[in-house]
C-alpha cells in the first residue's frame, strides 16, 4: 500500500514539475475567457451556452497531458522496473489514473468555479456543472491514460490521441450537456453510469496497451 | 557461510528461441547459473545479449523453450529508470521505498559507487559515467539476488570499473548471481563466459 501511494504521489509530482498540472487549467480558463470575446457580452447567451463550452473545454484539456503520461516512463525504463517488481500493468495504469484525478481532475474542478464566473454562468447551474464534471473527470482521466498507453512511441501520437479521444467522449459530452437542461435528472444518471463504466474499465484497457507496447 | 535463506537464487534458460519480427534473435540457447556465479555474456552487436537479459528479467517472452528463475532480479540497462528532476538520493529513495530497502542500503549503494558527492545533484545534470554509476547504485539498493547488467562498463572510468568489479565480487560472495553483457571483459576472475553467436538474419 505504501508503494502504491508512492507511485500515485510520483504521478502528481511529475504533473506538477512537468507543467501537466497547471497547463490544462490555464487552457481551460483561457477558453472560458476567450469565449465571451467571440459571442459578445450577451449575458443571456452566455448563461445558456457557457456550461456547454466549459464541458468542451474540459474534454480538450484532457488531451494536453497525454504525451507525458506514459512515453517518458517507457523510455526511461520505469515501466520495465515496475514490471520486474511484480506490478501488473493494470495496477500501474490504476496509479496513473488516480494520479491524474489528483493532478488534473481536481484542479479542473476548482478552475470551473473561476471559469463559470468568467463566463457569467448562473449560480444555480454551477452546482449541476460541478457535479457533472466531478462524475466525468475520473472517466476522462482514465481515457487519457489509456490513449497515452495506446499511442506512446507512435509518430504523431498527440494528433492520434485527439482523434481517438474525441469520439469516445461523445456520450460523456451528450449526457453532460443534458445535465445542464431544465430536467437534469435522467441525464445525470446516464452520465454517472457511463462515467463509472469508463472509469472502471480504463485500468484494464490501459494495462493491455502497456503490455502490448513492451518491446 | 552464506546468510541467505533457501532457496538459493538460480537461472535456468533451456533451449530458448526468440524471434522478433522476421528475425531470429536467439536460437537453442541454454544457460544455467547457480548461486555465486558470474556470467559474462558476450558476442557481436545484435547477437541477443540484451534480449537474453530482458528474457531473464521477465520483460520478454521466449518464442520457444523455457526460462525459470529463483530469487529477486534487478536490471541495469541503457534505461536509467531514475526520475531526471529528482536528486540522485531522492531518485534512489523512490526505488528503495518500492523495494522496502532501508536508508542504510541506499547510503551504502551511494558510497559503493562513489556518489555521495553527487547525492544532492539532480539526475538530469549527471554525466554519462555518473548516470551509469547511479543506475548501478539502484541495483545495489534493491538487494536483489540476481543482477542483470547490460554494458555496465560503458562510460565508466577505471576507478569506477574497479568499484563495480568490487561490488560484483561482494555480491556473488554472498550467494548472488550476476549476468554481465559486455563487449569488454570485466577485470574480475569470471566463473563462466557465455558467447552468443550471431544468429541467421531471417526466420
Amino acid at each position: 500500500m505504501k508503494a502504491f501511494a508512492a507511485l500515485v504521489a510520483r504521478e502528481v509530482r511529475l504533473a506538477w514539475t512537468g507543467g501537466g498540472l497547471w497547463l490544462p487549467v490555464v487552457f481551460y480558463l483561457a477558453v472560458a475567457t476567450l469565449f465571451p470575446f467571440v459571442t459578445g457580452p450577451d449575458k443571456a447567451l452566455l448563461a445558456r451556452t457557457g456550461g456547454g463550452i466549459l464541458w468542451i473545454a474540459a474534454l480538450l484539456a484532457t488531451l494536453l497531458p497525454i504525451e507525458r503520461l506514459i512515453l517518458p516512463d517507457r523510455q526511461a525504463g520505469i515501466l520495465d522496473q515496475l514490471a520486474m517488481r511484480g506490478w501488473s500493468d493494470e495496477l500501474v495504469a490504476t496509479t496513473k489514473i488516480i494520479g491524474q484525478i489528483f493532478a488534473f481532475a481536481l484542479p479542473l474542478l476548482l478552475a470551473t468555479v473561476v471559469g463559470s464566473a468568467l463566463i457569467g454562468l448562473p449560480e444555480a447551474q454551477l452546482g449541476t456543472l460541478l457535479l457533472g464534471l466531478a462524475l466525468a473527470l475520473p472517466a476522462l482521466s482514465g481515457l487519457s491514460v489509456t490513449i497515452a498507453a495506446l499511442t506512446a512511441g507512435l509518430s504523431g501520437a498527440s494528433a492520434l490521441g485527439g482523434l481517438l479521444l474525441v469520439p469516445i467522449t461523445i456520450p460523456l459530452l451528450i449526457f453532460g450537456a443534458g445535465t445542464l437542461s431544465e430536467n437534469p435528472g435522467n441525464a445525470m444518471q446516464l452520465l454517472a453510469a457511463t462515467a463509472l463504466a469508463i472509469t472502471a474499465l480504463s485500468p484494464f484497457a490501459a494495462g493491455a496497451a502497456l503490455r502490448a507496447g513492451r518491446t | 557461510m552464506s546468510s541467505r535463506q533457501a532457496p538459493l537464487p538460480s537461472i535456468s534458460v533451456d533451449n530458448v528461441a526468440v524471434i522478433r519480427g522476421n528475425r531470429i534473435v536467439l536460437r537453442g540457447l541454454t544457460v544455467a547459473a547457480r548461486s555465486g556465479d558470474i556470467i559474462w555474456v558476450r558476442g557481436a552487436n545484435g547477437c541477443g545479449k540484451s534480449t537474453l537479459l530482458r528474457l531473464v528479467a521477465g520483460l520478454l517472452y521466449a518464442t520457444a523453450g523455457s526460462i525459470q528463475t529463483e530469487g529477486r532480479i534487478a536490471l541495469a540497462d541503457e534505461n536509467l529508470a531514475l526520475d531526471a528532476n529528482l536528486t540522485v538520493e531522492k531518485a534512489l529513495m523512490f526505488w528503495a521505498d518500492m523495494d522496502g530497502a532501508s536508508a542504510d542500503a541506499r547510503s551504502a549503494a551511494l558510497a559503493d559507487m562513489d556518489l555521495q558527492g553527487l547525492a544532492q545533484v539532480p539526475v538530469r545534470f549527471l554525466s554519462t559515467g555518473q548516470r551509469k554509476r547511479a543506475s548501478i547504485a539502484r541495483v545495489l539498493t534493491s538487494k536483489a539476488d540476481i543482477w542483470l547488467l547490460d554494458e555496465p562498463y560503458n562510460g565508466l572510468d577505471s576507478a569506477s570499473c574497479a568499484r563495480l568489479d568490487q561490488a560484483i565480487t561482494a555480491h556473488v560472495a554472498t550467494g548472488g548471481i550476476v549476468l554481465v553483457a559486455a563487449h569488454q571483459p570485466p577485470s574480475i576472475n569470471l566463473a563462466h563466459s557465455l558467447i552468443l553467436d550471431r544468429p541467421e538474419a531471417d526466420a
